[in-house]
């Protein structure tokens, strides 16, 4: 057997298999890995509706008039975009798009002031990212609305005549990624970092509890086995169950829901992998960190909340206040969030996923030291 | 390690749980091949002072050794050579019998370890009961299973907390022949109980009430280090008498065995005055027995709960 000072394959392997028997024992769990999922999916697979605003939204303007200031000051009083950039072409745009960084790109095409005077309704090109359609459904409404507005206030005098029809230009909406604004395809997704979160934490923040609570954790500290053998030896079973629940998840997506697959499945399990490591580090942390049983699942619960609510799972990640967003970025499942997203709908291939890919690998191993750090070596 | 022919050597062990001081300056030695009793009341310390030797806890203060591995500093070797078997079973009621031997036996790295499980269970007798859960197994058959598992890496020392709790008289004797049987291979065995008879058992006895070790040596020199004499009194209405000798000049203590009252004392004169005064007239005979392990206990632990305990 492989050996190297503090580590010992061969008792890390007899944890593995202790839990792997013990698992399987366990009717109760069981059922959880499969009904959780099932269930979730049940009550999740529902739109979620919001009204998000502050989107953020990139401008490339060809052209400056009058006109389009107002046009772009509407904009920003409408409370639904924040203009956070300013780009120089539409490839600029759409790899904005792609990465994220922004919601919309408004595209302002030159000559349109020179148009728009002349009567023949110019189109202002918008591009939306859809994939989350309540984000992007709300502020794409308000469009016209603001459209019609600006346009009272600029058109006066002899050009009073303009205000006439309901706008005097046309909005060219492309909704990218998600074209039918189908709520389902974003939410199914997003529910898989969701349903492994509450698993996978719930289930390991039990593991260490339930030794110190039945008494067996004194039997398991006398023995020679290390901190680091039984920490990763408990989670092994574990990433087994998140594959196969990640798994359910993805069959029900595409068969019931009909969520396309723009990207590659290996990209998917990749990124679950990541995930559902994060995730166990957590579980297997606040598992030593507590007491007793309920103590875990309170801490499994105060870690679920903001994942829940900060994550862009419930709402638009850009439709927070900066600080929300700043939590989010620390959380695993806003960046599994992203990368699901971005491999099932966009197609997304690891050049655009690594901006969360690694934050991903930083937490597992950060959270995994504290896990490690964290482990009471006797009964003091 | 260094060979100094003890198994245990610890010198001033405290600890504290809070503000409670539940072991002060405890100095045991324990011989190897030695059977070493470890006694007193509920809640004098016993398993703590136990779990500090082997690792479980980390004394406040106090130094020591186990098989010549330094407390703390060595809680890897000392756990890879000690046999410990705790107080409350601790072993995977969700796992087989096999199943809770093969992990111990995964975990300690036996190099045979099919055949060292095989063996155990058939010296147990649980070879057909092998894939029976363990939680299903009942008070007796759990201690002697834990018993053999944590013999299963062949420790130089066992550590035992209350090994025969709850477990019937027949069960008993073959537990202790088996002790005396590894003691005499030369493994050592620090094992606390609440039996009288099985102190009597033990190579050597230390006695702890409220965390402080009163004695220590052979059951003789325990006995003979109190000093005590003891008559024993028989007749009718002895609980009567016992609380008239209390407080009276010689008595110690009362103690009622049986049919017979055993009062002792530190003054032999005195008291045989003060008891031939107090039966006088009586239909009551007193004798002078030999002063029992059972009488210094109750002796020691009285005194110190004057001295140490809580009020009464
Ligand atoms: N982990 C602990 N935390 C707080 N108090 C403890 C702990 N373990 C034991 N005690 C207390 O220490 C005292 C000694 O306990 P223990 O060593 O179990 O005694 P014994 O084994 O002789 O019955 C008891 O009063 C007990 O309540
Ligand atoms: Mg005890």
């Amino acid at each position: 057997m492989m050996r190297w000072p503090g580590f010992s394959v061969a008792r890390w392997w007899s944890i593995v298999l202790k839990e792997f028997l013990q698992l399987r024992r366990d009717r109760i769990t069981f059922g959880m890995i499969v009904g959780l999922p099932i269930v979730q999916l049940a009550l999740f697979g529902f739109a979620i509706n919001t009204d998000p605003r502050h989107l953020s939204t990139a401008v490339i303007a060809a052209e400056h008039s009058e006109f389009t200031r107002s046009y772009l000051a509407a904009l920003r009083n409408s409370d639904y975009f924040d203009i956070v950039a300013t780009l120089p072409d539409e490839a600029a745009g759409r790899q904005a798009l792609a990465q994220g960084r922004v919601q919309f790109v408004i595209n302002i095409p030159a000559g349109f002031t020179r148009k728009l005077l002349r009567g023949e309704r110019p189109a202002l090109l918008v591009e939306a990212d859809a994939t989350d359609p309540a984000a992007t459904g709300m502020a794409l409404g308000a469009l016209n609305l603001i459209a019609q507005s600006a346009m009272r206030k600029d058109l006066t005098g002899p050009l009073a005549r303009l205000q006439a029809g309901p706008a005097a230009y046309d909005i060219t909406v492309h909704r990218l990624y998600n074209a039918e604004g189908n709520t389902q395809y974003n939410v199914v997704p997003g529910l898989m970092g969701v349903i492994l979160t509450m698993t996978m934490v719930m289930m390991t923040g039990l593991a260490m509890t339930r030794e110190r609570e039945r008494g067996t954790m004194e039997n398991l500290l006398a023995t020679p086995v290390r901190p680091i053998e039984v920490m990763t030896g408990k989670i092994i079973p574990y990433v087994a169950i998140g594959l196969i629940q990640a798994s359910i998840i993805l069959l029900a997506a595409r068969f019931v829901f009909h969520v396309p697959f723009m990207g590659s499945i290996a990209a998917i399990y990749i990124a679950a992998l990541l995930f559902i490591a994060a995730n166990l580090t957590v579980g297997i942390t606040l598992s030593s960190l507590a007491q007793n049983q309920l103590q875990a699942m309170q801490l499994t619960m105060f870690y679920f909340l903001p994942n829940l609510l900060l994550s862009g799972f419930m709402f638009p990640f850009r439709g927070m206040p900066q600080w929300a967003q700043f939590i989010g970025n620390l959380l695993p499942l806003t960046h599994f969030n992203r990368l699901i997203r971005g491999i099932l709908l966009k197609g997304s291939g690891l050049a655009e996923l690594w901006p969360s890919l690694w934050p991903l690998l930083l937490f597992t191993c950060v959270v995994m030291t504290v896990a490690v750090k964290f482990y009471r070596r006797t009964l003091d | 390690m260094s060979d100094s022919g003890y198994a245990i050597d610890v010198h001033g062990l405290n600890k504290h749980f809070g503000s409670k001081h539940v072991v002060k300056d405890l100095s045991l030695q324990v011989r190897k091949g030695e059977i070493f009793g470890f006694l007193g009341p509920n809640g004098s310390g016993k398993t703590t002072s136990i779990r500090m030797m082997c690792g479980l806890l980390t004394p406040d203060s106090g130094t020591g050794q186990c098989l010549g591995y330094e407390l703390v500093r060595d809680a890897d070797a000392i756990k890879r050579n000690v046999g410990y078997m705790t107080q409350k079973f601790s072993y995977w009621d969700d796992l087989t019998i096999r199943e809770n031997l093969d992990f111990v036996a995964r975990i300690y790295q036996m190099p045979n370890r099919r055949e060292v499980v095989d063996r155990t269970l058939e010296n147990l007798g649980l070879t057909t009961r092998a894939s029976q859960l363990t939680g299903s197994l009942s008070g007796g058959w759990k201690q002697r299973l834990a018993l053999a598992a944590c013999m299963l890496h062949e420790p130089q020392l066992l550590l035992l907390d209350e090994p025969t709790a709850g477990v019937d008289p027949s069960a008993r004797r073959d537990f202790w022949e088996e002790l005396h049987r590894l003691a005499a291979r030369g493994i050592s065995v620090l094992v606390s109980t609440h039996y009288m008879d099985e102190a009597e058992r033990c190579h050597k006895l230390a006695y702890i009430a409220y965390g402080q070790l009163l004695a220590q040596g052979t059951a003789a020199e325990v006995i003979a280090g109190q000093a005590l004499s003891t008559w024993a009194i028989s007749g009718d209405n002895l609980s009567s008498l016992s609380q008239a000798l209390h407080g009276l000049p010689g008595v110690a203590q009362t103690v009622v065995f049986g049919g017979a009252l055993h009062v002792s004392g530190n003054d032999d004169a005195l008291l045989e005055t003060t008891l031939r005064e107090a039966i006088a007239g009586k239909p009551l005979q007193m004798t002078r027995v030999a002063t029992g392990l059972e009488d210094v206990f109750i002796y020691m632990m009285n005194r110190s709960s004057d001295n140490f305990g809580p009020p009464p």
